[in-house]
């Protein structure tokens, strides 16, 4: 199983390295969001933090919209999802491995808008409390979104499908990653430990039910 | 010479099929499908555009639920194709489920690792000598052509010694001395045991591999036929010429 899993992962990676259509998108876009936030935003006082966090959120969901569908259509382009699906590998599996390379990719890409985020909001955002905000947040969205991906990869308006979908139900996602990184950004750590909860709940939660029920999405 | 039934029955069989029906909405794929298949021999699947062959492989090999019927793969009635039966399988579809900004090494190597092929890399070179694609192992499958991306996707599906193959069009892309070389490993194949089941439009290259055929229309079975002297008569009887190769 781990053999199998490492080659999923390790297949992804690479083949991200050779092509680098995924990844780039995806900074592209969260980097062209921050700076539109930074002009649009008054940055000064007290709004700075709930403004940076704000702006950050929007543009890793963005971003991870873009990758998600930029993975999906990659795998359908030449068969490889067929290829995958039709070897003895159990279904739960590939959607590990996937995830994790999902992750990877936006994990990347929070790490570099971070250093935007730090730069253009003038902001302390290399705190612990901060990755933990962004570590959370970014697996329950990479679970969630790896699942509906997979879901919507069929259908013809699988670009308009899967923001549809993925949208609401990511919205505790959303919030939850607003409010925990304002308060650890604006000095206030202790009172985001009910949003951390939140953050690592859904990330479970979503992640097992993914972990359930993505046999029956791949045969559906 | 024709069947009277258009059902194709054999003695201790590695597939059945009974039954099986495929409707996407409004439009039946599929109506009815039986036959069985032993091991060892070659089934011929034709029929023009459309008549459901690539949706029967494909509900097969596991990548489409039917609708309706049922499939008992090394006699066991599955409803899902599980993973030891996946595992026994060698599957060839339109598509050739290769990475492309992968190395021919690099994807037959994802492959002989998800199958948990043993000594990979002497597989590998194995099954890249049967193609003959050992000069291309290290060429990006994106820059070779279409033929050349067939030959490597046949070495992926004999990667794993799989027990079946099922071929959906396995000759498109192919030269003729490629093509040649695929009915010799097919026979050879055989030889060992392994089954085949094989869609093509080249008749001409299926009547030289098939022992049994069986033709489909509008996701019917027209008719069958239990041996390659039947498999040839059937054809070259046929509306539809023999295309020639």
């Amino acid at each position: 199983m781990w053999g199998q899993l490492l080659a999923i992962l390790y297949r992804d990676l690479l083949s991200e390295w050779r092509a680098r259509e995924v990844v780039i998108g995806m900074l592209v876009m969260a980097l062209l969001t921050l700076l539109v936030f930074n002009f649009a935003f008054d940055l000064t006082g007290a709004q700075r933090a709930a403004s940076g966090s704000g702006a950050f959120w929007v543009a890793v969901v963005f971003a991870t919209l873009l990758g998600l569908g930029r993975m999906t259509a990659r795998e359908r382009q030449d068969g490889a999802w067929e290829g995958l699906v039709l070897a003895p590998v159990e279904r739960s599996v590939i959607y590990v491995a996937k995830l994790l390379s999902m992750v990877l990719f936006v994990a990347i890409v929070d790490l570099v808008a971070l250093v935007v985020l730090a730069a253009l909001f003038d902001l302390p955002v290399f705190r612990p409390g901060v990755l933990v905000v962004l570590a959370l947040g970014t697996v329950g969205l990479c679970a969630l979104g790896t699942l509906f991906s997979v879901m919507t990869a069929q259908a013809k308006a699988r670009e308009v499908l899967l923001p549809a979908l993925l949208f609401p139900l990511a919205i505790p996602v959303v919030i939850g990653g607003v409010r925990a990184m304002m308060l650890e950004l604006s000095g206030a750590g202790a009172e985001a430990a009910p949003w951390k909860s939140l953050l690592g709940g859904f990330a479970v939660l979503f992640a097992a039910l993914s972990v359930l029920t993505f046999g029956v999405v791949v045969e559906e | 010479m024709t069947s009277s039934t258009p059902v194709l029955r054999c003695d201790d069989p590695i597939l059945i099929v009974d039954g099986l029906t495929k409707r996407y909405g409004w439009k039946t794929a599929l109506s009815e499908v039986s036959f069985s298949v032993a091991p060892g021999t070659c089934l011929l699947i034709v029929g023009p555009n459309g008549a459901g062959k690539t949706t029967l492989l494909r509900i097969l090999a596991g990548l489409t639920r039917p609708t309706a019927g049922t499939i008992s793969w090394f006699g066991r009635a599955h409803q899902v194709v599980p993973v030891e039966v996946r595992a026994r399988l060698g599957v060839v579809t339109h598509r050739t489920m290769l990475d492309p900004d992968l190395t021919v090494a690099e994807n037959l190597f994802y492959y002989a690792r998800l199958y948990r092929v043993a000594e990979p890399s002497v597989r590998v070179r194995e099954v890249a000598e049967l193609v003959d694609v050992v000069g291309l192992l290290h060429e990006r499958v994106r820059q070779l052509s279409r033929g050349l991306q067939q030959r490597v996707t046949l070495a992926r599906a004999f990667l794993h010694r799989p027990d079946v193959l099922l071929l959906d069009e396995p000759d498109t892309g192919l030269d003729r001395a490629s093509r040649e070389r695929l009915r010799a490993l097919l026979d050879r194949y055989r030889e060992r045991g392994g089954t085949v089941l094989l869609t093509t439009h080249a008749y001409e290259f299926g009547l030289e591999v098939a022992t049994w055929a069986l033709y489909l229309d509008r996701g019917r079975v027209v008719w069958t036929a239990a041996d390659p002297t039947q498999v040839r008569a059937q054809l070259t009887e046929m509306d539809s010429p023999v295309v020639p190769v």
